[in-house]
C-alpha cells in the first residue's frame, strides 16, 4: 500500500480513537466534571492547542492528483495535504520580508507580491506555511512517543509494583540503570545508533522518557494493591489480570493524562536540540531555527523566519503547560508533585 | 479575661469571594480567669475554627469577617501583626490534636522550647534551656535531660504532647488553648495528659480553653461548657448546669449518646444524620434539619440565647416559649 | 549506618555494571563495525586496511566469552577497559579519548560549577519569595512568568543572548574561552546569563511547590501559634525540612547540567567535555561518544550516592537507620 495511504489510515484511527475516549469521558462523571473545570480555567490555552491539532490534521490528510495546473511538476506526483494544497505554488526565488513585494536582498520582483504573511526563507519558501507544517511534527513526536512510552512505563511499572520480589528488582534495576545516564547524551547515543529518522527520534525520546512515569505508576500500584477493595478481590479468587485491568488500571487513568500533557513539552522541547545537533525531525520548528540561526548574522538580518518558527514552537509549549498544571490540580493534587 | 463576641470567619465559596461561606457564624465565648471553659461539638461545627479565630491564625484563604476578641479588653482583632506575634504563645498559647506532626521534625525538642521562650523573652541560650529543663520535669517528662537533645521522632506520641505542653507554658500564658489534646493519644495516655493538664491549670491559675467532642474529659475537666453547633453556640452554662440540665435538644442528643449514661444492653440513641457541612446550613434554627421536636417557627427564624437558669443560656425556640421536654438525664 | 552506606555503595557498583551493559548493547551489538570504520576512513577503502583499523580500536575480536576464551572477547575488554578508565582511541580520528577529556574538564568546571551555584542561588531566593508571598498577586505572576520563562527553548535563549548582549550592545564576547582569570569572566558570562536563564522558570516552580507543600504542615502552625513571624518561619522551619526534597531535586539536576552545558559549550565555544561531545556527534565518532555517556552516568551515580548519604545531614529520622 501507498504510505500516504497509511499514513491516512492511521490518522483516521487516531481521530476515531480520541472522539471514543471523549465520548467515554464526557458520559462519566469525575471526567466530565475534570473537563469542565479545565474549560473553565485554562478556556484559551485549550483553544490554542486546539487550533494546533487543527493544523496538524489539516496537514495530515492527503492524496496524490488534482496539483495538474501547478509550475511545480514534482508535487503533481506526490501526496499533497490539504496543508499542502492550501499553498500550492507559493514558492519564490530566495528571501522575502512579510508583505514584501520584492525579494529581500537584490530586490529582484516576488510572484506573488504581498501574498507571504511572515516572509520566505532562503530557498523561498513561505515561512507561515513552513511555521503550520511544524505543527503536525510537534504532535507527532510528543504524541508517538508518548504512545509509546507511556504504555511501557504502565507495563513495567504496574508489574513490579504489582507482582513485587524478582520483577520488582529486575525492574528497579533497568529503571535506575536508565535513569543514571544523562538524558541528552542518551538520545544522542540511541539516535546514533538507530540511525536518524521520525521514528528513530520517538523511539529514542520514549526510552529516555518513560522512567519517570514508570516510578509514579510503580508507587501508586503498590499503595492501590494494599487497598482494601483489591485485597478482597484477591480473596474471592478473582484473577490477577482481572485484578490489574478492572481495579489498578482505572485507578491509574488520571495519571496517564496528567503524565502525557505533561511530557509533550518536554519531548518538543527535546527535539529542538537534537535538531540542532543534526539528528531532528525534518521539518520540525527546532529545524527552522536551526537553519535560520545564522541568517540573524546577515547584514541587514533576517529576523522572520527564527520568530515564527520560535513563536510557534512558543506558543503550543506555553499551552501545553499552563494546561499541564491545571490538569494536575484538577485531578491529582498531591502524587506527582514529589520527584518530578 | 477572654471575651469573643460575634465572630464571624468564613472562607471563599465555589463562586469565589463573592459568596463567602461563614465556618463560624457570630460565635459568643467568655472565659475568666483561672476557668476551664470546655467547647464541645461534633466534627466539623466550627470548633477548631473558633480556636485558630482567636489566634488570628485562620489558614488562607479564610479569614475573620467581623466579631471582637478581647483579652484583658484590648481587640485582639485590632492589633497590628506584631503585636499579635507577641500575644501568641505570650498571652495565649495554643496546643495541637496531632502531636505527632505539630513538632518540627528537623529541630531537636528542646531547641524548639527554647525557641518559643525566646520569641517572647530576651534571655541568653542556656537560659532558656536551663527553664526548658524545669518545664520537662514539670510536664513529667521522664529523663529531662537527655530529652532535650532529642528529635521529635525519638518520642512516643504521648512525651511529644507533653513536650508540646511544656512549649505552651513556657512563657506562662495566661490563657492555654488546648485543641482535642488528647484524640490521637491512647486512652491511658489520654487520662495522664488530662491530668497533667488539670494539675497544671490548677498549679499555674491560667484558663484554659478546652475544646473536645469527649464528654467524659468534660465532666472531669470543665468549668463552665459551651456546646457549639454548625458555626453557633447552642447552650452554655456551668458544667452542671449543662451536663445534669441540658435544655437544648442538640446537647441532650450528645449527652444521650454517650455510653456511660446509657441503660446497658441497650442500643446508644444517635442523632440522626450529620453536621451539614458549611454553605448548607438551614435558614433558621441550624439544627431543625435533625432536631425530633421541631416546631414550624424552627425552620423560620433563628432562635435566641435565652437564660435558662443564672448563667445558663441556650438558644431554642422551644426553650424561649417554655414548651421544650425539659431537662431529663 | 555503615551498613547502609556499604548497601548503598554495592547498589552504585551494581548500577555502573546496568549502565556499561546497556552501553555494550548499543556501541557493540547493534552497530556494525565494519560501518564505523567507513565512515571514519572513507567509503572507498580496501578490506585490509578496515581489518587493520578493526585491530586497532580493538573491535575485532568476538561479542562474547566461551567457554575456552574467557578474556579476550568484546564484552570482558568493554568492561575491563571502561572500569580502569583506559577509554582507548578515538574512532575518527585516533586520539588518545583521556588525553581530550583531561584537557575538557577544566573548561567544562569552569563554566558548571559556577552554573550549577548561581542557578541554585537565584531560583531558590526567588522562590522563597514566590513562597511567602502566597494567594497573592506576587506568587500569582511568578508563577505565571515562571511557566513563560520555563515554554521557551533553550535554543532560542541562546541565539536570543548572543544577538541581543553580545552582537547589538557588546558587553561580552559572542563566544571563546580563555583561562585567564580576567578573560575568563567575561568569556563566561553570556553562557552563564543564559544557563541560569533556561532553568530558573522550571527551578522557581518546583522550589516553590515544595515550599508551599512544607508550609502548610502541621509544625508551621505550631511554630505561628509560638508567636514565630512569617520570615523567621520561612527560614528556621520551611527552609529546613524543604531540604530533602531540594536536595533530591539539586542532583536529578546534575545531568542536566552536563547536557545543559553541551549545549552552551559549542555555542559559546568553550572547549569542554560537552564541546567534544558535540564533535564526536558530528564526527560519527562511537568510542568518544560511550565514554561520555559512561562518564556522565559514572558522574550521576555518584551523585546520587552522596545525596542518599546526605540525607542524614538534614533528616534526623534517616540518621538512626
Amino acid at each position: 500500500m501507498e504510505s500516504w495511504v497509511v499514513s491516512n489510515v492511521v490518522v483516521a484511527l487516531i481521530v476515531v480513537g480520541v472522539a471514543g475516549l471523549a465520548w467515554f469521558g464526557l458520559r462519566d462523571r469525575m471526567w466530565s466534571q475534570a473537563l469542565g473545570e479545565l474549560w473553565c480555567r485554562r478556556r484559551y490555552s485549550v483553544l490554542v492547542i486546539a487550533f494546533y491539532v487543527a493544523v496538524a490534521l489539516l496537514d495530515s490528510i492527503s492524496w496524490v492528483g488534482g496539483m495538474e495546473a501547478q509550475s511545480d511538476t514534482v508535487a503533481r506526483y506526490k501526496a499533497q495535504s490539504i496543508l499542502d494544497r492550501l499553498f500550492a505554488d507559493t514558492r519564490e526565488r530566495s528571501y522575502s520580508a512579510p508583505f514584501a513585494d520584492r525579494e529581500f536582498y537584490g530586490g529582484a520582483a516576488l510572484q506573488r507580491p504581498g501574498s507571504h504573511v511572515l516572509g520566505t526563507d532562503i530557498i523561498g519558501r513561505d515561512v507561515f506555511y513552513l511555521s503550520l507544517k511544524g505543527a503536525r511534527v510537534a504532535l507527532l513526536i510528543g504524541g508517538l512517543t508518548s504512545l509509546i512510552a507511556i504504555p511501557l512505563a504502565l507495563l513495567f511499572g504496574v508489574s513490579a509494583g504489582y507482582f513485587g520480589g524478582r520483577t520488582d528488582d529486575l525492574v528497579f534495576f533497568v529503571m535506575s540503570t536508565l535513569a543514571s545516564m544523562p538524558g541528552l547524551l542518551l538520545l544522542i547515543a540511541l539516535i546514533m545508533v538507530m540511525g536518524k529518522s521520525t521514528l528513530a527520534v520517538c523511539l529514542a525520546l520514549a526510552v529516555t522518557s518513560w522512567v519517570g512515569f514508570c516510578r509514579v505508576s510503580r508507587g501508586e500500584t503498590l499503595k492501590l494493591r494494599e487497598l482494601e477493595y483489591v485485597c478482597a478481590a484477591r480473596a474471592l479468587g478473582v484473577s490477577e489480570l482481572r485484578i490489574i485491568f478492572r481495579h489498578v488500571l482505572p485507578n491509574l487513568m488520571h495519571l496517564v493524562i496528567i503524565t502525557g500533557v505533561l511530557m509533550f513539552s518536554g519531548l518538543v522541547l527535546s527535539e529542538v536540540v537534537l535538531s540542532w545537533l543534526g539528528i531532528g525531525v525534518d521539518g520540525s520548528w527546532g529545524q527552522m531555527i536551526d537553519q535560520a540561526r545564522n541568517e540573524l548574522s546577515r547584514e541587514p538580518i533576517i529576523w522572520w523566519n527564527i520568530s515564527a518558527a520560535g513563536s510557534a514552537l512558543f506558543g503550543v509549549i506555553l499551552a501545553v503547560n499552563f494546561v499541564g498544571d491545571a490538569v494536575r490540580d484538577i485531578l491529582d493534587p498531591q502524587t506527582l508533585r514529589q520527584g518530578e | 479575661m477572654l471575651e469573643v463576641a460575634g465572630l464571624t470567619t468564613s472562607f471563599p465559596g465555589e463562586s469565589g469571594e463573592a459568596a463567602r461561606i461563614p465556618v463560624v457564624d457570630g460565635s459568643d465565648l467568655e472565659i475568666a480567669g483561672g476557668e476551664v471553659l470546655a467547647l464541645v461539638g461534633e466534627s466539623g461545627c466550627g470548633k477548631s475554627m473558633t480556636a485558630l479565630s482567636i489566634m488570628r491564625l485562620v489558614p488562607k484563604p479564610g479569614r475573620i469577617v467581623s466579631g471582637s476578641v478581647r483579652l484583658e479588653g484590648r481587640d485582639l482583632l485590632e492589633f497590628s501583626v506584631s503585636a499579635m506575634r507577641q500575644v501568641r504563645g505570650g498571652e495565649i498559647s495554643m496546643i495541637f490534636q496531632e502531636p505527632m506532626t505539630s513538632l518540627n521534625p528537623v529541630t531537636r525538642v528542646g531547641d524548639q522550647v527554647v525557641e518559643a521562650i525566646r520569641l517572647h523573652e530576651p534571655v541568653s541560650r542556656s537560659a532558656a534551656l536551663e527553664r526548658c529543663l524545669e518545664l520537662f520535669v514539670q510536664v513529667g517528662i521522664p529523663d529531662p535531660q537527655a530529652r532535650l537533645r532529642a528529635f521529635p521522632h525519638e518520642l512516643s506520641g504521648g512525651l511529644k504532647q507533653r513536650v508540646m505542653i511544656a512549649m505552651a507554658l513556657s512563657t506562662r500564658p495566661s490563657i492555654l488553648i488546648a485543641d482535642e489534646p488528647t484524640t490521637a493519644l491512647d486512652v491511658t495516655i489520654q487520662a495522664q495528659i488530662i491530668r497533667l493538664l488539670r494539675d497544671l491549670q490548677r498549679e499555674l491559675g491560667m484558663s484554659i480553653l478546652l475544646i473536645t467532642h469527649d464528654l467524659a474529659i468534660v465532666n472531669e475537666m470543665a468549668d463552665r461548657v459551651a456546646v457549639m453547633y454548625a458555626g453557633r453556640i447552642v447552650e452554655s452554662g456551668s458544667r452542671l448546669d449543662v451536663l445534669a440540665r441540658p435544655r437544648h435538644p442538640y446537647t441532650q442528643g450528645l449527652l444521650r449518646s454517650m455510653p456511660a449514661l446509657a441503660p446497658p444492653d441497650e442500643r446508644l440513641p444517635e442523632i440522626p444524620g450529620v453536621v451539614p457541612p458549611p454553605g448548607q446550613w438551614p435558614d433558621g434554627c441550624r439544627f431543625a434539619t435533625r432536631c425530633s421536636i421541631q416546631v414550624e417557627e424552627c425552620r423560620r427564624c433563628v432562635p435566641e440565647m435565652v437564660a435558662v437558669a443564672d448563667g445558663h443560656l441556650a438558644g431554642c425556640h422551644l426553650v424561649e416559649t417554655g414548651q421544650e421536654p425539659g431537662g431529663e438525664a | 549506618m555503615l551498613a547502609y552506606v556499604i548497601r548503598r555503595l554495592a547498589y552504585g557498583v551494581v548500577v555502573v555494571f546496568g549502565v556499561l551493559l546497556f552501553l555494550f548493547l548499543l556501541f557493540f551489538m547493534m552497530t556494525n563495525p565494519d560501518d564505523v570504520a567507513r565512515k571514519a576512513l572513507g567509503e572507498r577503502v580496501p578490506p585490509e586496511v578496515i581489518e587493520q583499523w578493526k585491530v586497532n580500536h580493538g573491535y575485532d575480536k568476538p561479542l562474547f566469552p566461551s567457554s575456552s576464551n574467557l578474556t579476550d572477547n568484546m564484552l570482558f575488554e568493554h568492561y575491563r577497559r571502561m572500569l580502569t578508565f583506559d577509554f582507548g582511541r578515538s574512532d575518527a580520528d585516533d586520539t588518545l579519548i583521556m588525553t581530550r577529556i583531561r584537557e575538557g574538564m577544566g573548561p567544562s568546571l569552569a563554566l558548571t560549577v559556577p552554573l550549577f551555584i548561581l542557578s541554585l542561588g537565584v531560583a531558590i531566593p526567588f522562590a522563597l519569595l514566590v513562597a511567602f508571598f502566597r494567594e497573592t498577586y506576587i506568587d500569582r505572576t511568578g508563577v505565571v512568568l515562571s511557566v513563560l520563562a520555563m515554554s521557551v527553548s533553550i535554543l532560542l535563549y541562546i541565539i536570543g543572548a548572543q544577538y541581543l548582549i553580545g552582537k547589538l550592545l557588546r558587553w561580552f564576547p559572542i563566544s571563546g574561552f580563555d583561562f585567564d582569570p580576567q578573560l575568563v569572566v567575561r568569556f563566561l558570562a553570556l553562557p552563564l546569563l543564559v544557563g541560569v536563564m533556561s532553568g530558573i522558570g522550571g527551578n522557581v516552580r518546583f522550589y516553590r511547590t515544595v515550599f508551599l507543600e512544607e508550609s502548610n504542615r502541621d509544625y508551621v502552625r505550631t511554630a505561628r501559634a509560638k508567636g514565630c513571624g512569617e520570615a523567621r518561619l520561612m527560614s528556621h522551619h520551611v527552609f529546613r525540612n524543604s531540604l530533602i526534597p531540594l536536595l533530591t531535586q539539586v542532583v536529578l539536576a546534575i545531568p542536566f547540567l552536563f547536557t545543559g552545558s553541551l549545549l552552551l559549550e559549542s555555542f559559546f565555544g568553550i572547549p569542554g567535555l560537552g564541546a567534544i561531545t558535540v564533535d564526536a556527534i558530528n564526527g560519527n565518532d562511537f568510542s568518544t561518544l560511550r565514554t561520555m555517556v559512561y562518564i556522565g552516568s559514572l558522574l550521576f551515580i555518584i551523585g546520587q550516592i552522596l545525596t542518599d548519604l546526605s540525607y542524614g545531614l538534614v533528616d534526623p529520622r534517616v540518621r538512626l537507620e
